[in-house]
């Protein structure tokens, strides 16, 4: 019963994606071709509630539905993994329109063809695990 | 009301929604990031076998698979109930690169069937497309500790630096791909 919650949040999620349209190959490619403001409004209005939020949950210290500290994900200074890594997310961003979000939502909406890309993800995760003993971080 | 549901969301619902959405997760105690599915599917495939980095507790990522089905889910729905019209509008300057690049009926569906179209799964060169497209993504989010999602909204909410530079590294790779290499790609 306890993931209920969790399966709803998830559907609201996979409509907002799939109704803005955020799921297209076509939005991701118009927004980093600038000629549409559609994603940065969404991006943009995102943090901008976000970062109010949040300041407002710490301010108060306000705690989970579970009486624990929020798990507001705070990230260790480098500049070399988020520039590179960043990087390479940004090249298949583009290249296939979908990030991991947007992936899964494809599933559901019948793009078949996205199961390759999602395999793809998993390889190149699968291959992060290997070698970034090697990576600068 | 189904009528209004069925148009394109407008930004300012979308953007305020996936906000919810986050604080939804943290008040629930956990986190909004989407990549780190991938990491947990790894590991329940085995990975702990080859790397430690996929050697950890799956069933504390329980929720996010969860949360992953209904995202599933909601897609389906959106498809099934809630969208009488596949096409989209595409703005006209996009249409223009895209036709010069070769790229038919640009908005017709979600996805263009230059690249997501039934030859792509049976031809070597549209099938590399979508593993290599992939895999950056995966291995990308996973050096980068977080996808949009952890980082873009998340991180970004939370006012971390590491979280811009990871999104100025989105828009370095994604802006080198649409203006320098999807040109010669294409």
């Amino acid at each position: 019963m306890k993931y209920i919650k969790f399966l709803v949040l998830g559907i609201l999620f996979g409509l907002v994606m799939a109704k803005a349209e955020i799921i297209s190959w076509y939005r991701i490619y118009e927004m980093f071709n600038f000629d549409s403001f559609h994603m940065y409004g969404i991006i943009g209005s995102a943090v901008i509630l976000g970062s109010i939020g949040v300041q407002v949950l710490k301010r108060q210290n306000i705690k989970s539905k579970y009486g624990e500290e929020l798990h507001l994900s705070e990230k260790s200074m480098s500049i070399p993994r988020y520039l590179f890594g960043g990087i390479i997310f940004g090249l298949g961003w583009a290249l296939v329109g979908a990030c991991p979000g947007p992936m899964f939502v494809l599933i559901g909406y019948g793009y078949l063809p996205i199961l390759v890309v999602l395999l793809g993800a998993l390889l190149g995760t699968f291959i992060y695990g290997i070698v970034r003993n090697r990576l600068p971080h | 009301m189904i009528e209004i549901l069925s148009n394109p969301w407008p930004w300012y619902v979308a953007g305020p929604m996936i906000a919810m959405v986050m604080f939804a997760l943290l008040y629930f105690g956990e986190s909004f990031g989407m990549s780190s599915n991938l990491r947990t599917m790894c590991s329940a495939l085995g990975g702990g076998k080859v790397s430690d980095f996929f050697k950890f507790d799956v069933k504390n990522q329980r929720w996010n698979l969860v949360f992953v089905l209904g995202s599933i889910i909601g897609g389906f729905i959106a498809y099934r109930f809630l969208t009488p019209e596949t096409a989209i509008v595409v703005s006209d300057a996009t249409t223009e690169s895209l036709t010069n690049l070769g790229f038919k009926d640009v908005g017709a569906s979600y996805l263009p069937s230059e690249i997501f179209g039934a030859s792509s799964m049976s031809s070597p060169f549209g099938l590399a497309i979508l593993l290599i497209g992939g895999a950056l993504v995966g291995f990308g989010a996973r050096y980068a500790g977080g996808c949009t999602s952890g980082h873009a909204i998340s991180g970004l909410s939370n006012l971390q630096l590491p979280s811009l530079i990871a999104v100025i590294g989105f828009f370095i790779g994604g802006l080198t791909m649409v203006h320098l290499l999807m040109p010669i790609i294409f």
